[in-house]
């Protein structure tokens, strides 16, 4: 079986400049940090950032928005981190605002295979802008389409060596979506264990979907 | 004395059944699990992913990896659960929470919301509002009755709709008001006010209830 542990340098090589990348977490709950951190270190320019949120200041996605490296950001909501709102307003970045309810149904349609998804949110509302309406049933749907992205970078409790992933708690949110809608999935584990170890039952990302696994010391 | 956040809570609490799952916007509407009357429990559901949500943790004991839709540290109670995003939405938007309590920028007497944006002001995006708006039950607004004086229950909404036609009842620190396919219906005054003074701070049309009645205290 081919090694999936590499170094966070080596995961570095596929984020370059231009990257379309999808960074799971809730309010920087659940984001890969040294995946953040090696990507500020990297100093790569002009990221387009699909996510839940822009997290705060010095964490999370917040730690790109603040270093100035996202050209464009897809999220649901930036209102806790007030750099995200200026660079918004002073035209530096370019924010795209999607509800969370479709925002995870346009993620899993990635990585499921769908044309996309047919919602009722958002209908009547500034969401409805350049998105075609479909009536079924006498209801009205707006269809949102599928998101998808060159890297994922995720976080993971706990990941076997064969990058089967268990989430603790409220960590789960958009990393197990994400796991399955881009090209290469790196997840930073907190803990790696041998394959065995985790009970399959308990397994929340089938392994296929992990290209690489990160971290593992703490 | 009991502000207004605390009337409005209170209230909006006798409106939750033994067994509703509930999600509670940020702020005001996460005042309301302090007042459940007594026998009434509820089941608590936080966007990011869990249900039976708990207490705010006490300093110290925090697990890391628990948080509510606030990025507070919460616990999660005996029989929750936790799940991912999508899972999350499935619940919210496919009618699976019984009531929703938000916030509101404006209301109208269509039950449109306006709750996620002040252009060039206030732009935090709409997070899971549109959804909860869209795919709860039962949607109860917990709002102060003006802004300042400024009435935020109107004809007709002039700030972006987070969901239209929505709304079925909302909670003041004055007033209790149903939205009906007829408008607003004032259903029940607080103590301390006129029905004269609720139509002055009211933007819009309210037919009184035949039943009118005085805000439990």
């Amino acid at each position: 079986m081919r090694n999936k542990i590499i170094t966070v340098d080596e995961a570095m090589e596929y984020i370059k400049d231009g990257s379309r990348l999808m960074i799971g977490g809730f309010m920087s709950v659940g984001t890969p940090e040294i995946l953040m951190d090696a990507i500020v270190k990297k100093g790569v320019q002009n990221l387009t950032v699909i996510a839940n949120d822009s997290g705060t200041l010095d964490t999370g996605i917040g730690k790109l928005i603040s270093a100035k490296q996202v050209k464009c950001l897809i999220a649901s909501h930036i209102g806790l981190n007030a750099e995200t709102g200026k660079q918004m307003t002073s035209g530096e970045l370019e924010v795209d605002l999607v509800p969370q309810g479709s925002l995870a149904e346009k993620i899993r349609a990635g990585g499921a295979g769908l044309g996309g998804v047919l919602t009722p949110t958002g209908i009547g509302t500034e969401v409805e802008r350049g998105k075609k309406k479909i009536i079924l049933d006498q209801k009205e749907y707006l269809i949102e389409l599928p998101l998808k992205a060159e890297v994922a970078l995720i976080r993971g409790s706990i990941v076997d060596k064969s990058g089967n992933v268990y989430y603790n708690a409220t960590t789960k949110n958009f990393n197990p979506l994400m796991a399955t809608a881009a090209d290469t999935v790196i997840v930073a584990a907190e803990k790696i264990v041998e394959d065995g170890e985790l009970d399959p039952n308990c397994i929340m990302t089938p392994g296929i979907f992990v290209d690489y696994i990160v971290g593992g010391e703490s | 004395m009991t502000t207004a956040k605390e009337i409005i809570a209170r209230r909006v609490a006798k409106e939750l059944k033994d067994g509703d799952v509930v999600n509670l916007g940020i702020g005001l509407p996460t005042l309301v699990s302090n007042y459940l009357p007594e026998g009434i429990n509820i089941t608590l559901q936080a966007e990011n992913g869990i249900l039976g949500m708990g207490e705010l943790c006490v300093q110290g004991e925090e697990d890391v990896d628990c948080v509510n839709a606030g990025a507070q540290h919460v616990t999660i109670r005996k029989g929750g659960s936790f799940f991912d995003s999508a899972m999350s939405f499935s619940i919210i938007r496919g009618g699976h929470v019984d009531v929703t309590v938000l916030g509101a920028l404006q209301v109208d007497e269509t039950g449109t919301l306006a709750s996620h944006i002040v252009p060039g002001k206030m732009v935090p995006g709409m997070g899971g509002a549109m959804d909860l708006v869209v795919g709860a039950k039962k949607v109860i607004i917990a709002t102060t009755h003006t802004a300042k004086g400024s009435p935020k229950i109107l004809k007709k909404i002039n700030l972006p709709a987070t969901a239209v036609g929505k709304v079925n009842l909302i909670v003041t620190e004055l007033a209790v008001i149903e939205v009906t396919d007829e408008g607003f219906v004032l259903k029940e005054i607080a103590e301390n006010t006129t029905i004269d003074e609720v139509k002055k701070l009211t933007d819009a049309e309210l037919v009184v209830s035949s039943n009118l009645m005085i805000m439990p205290k």
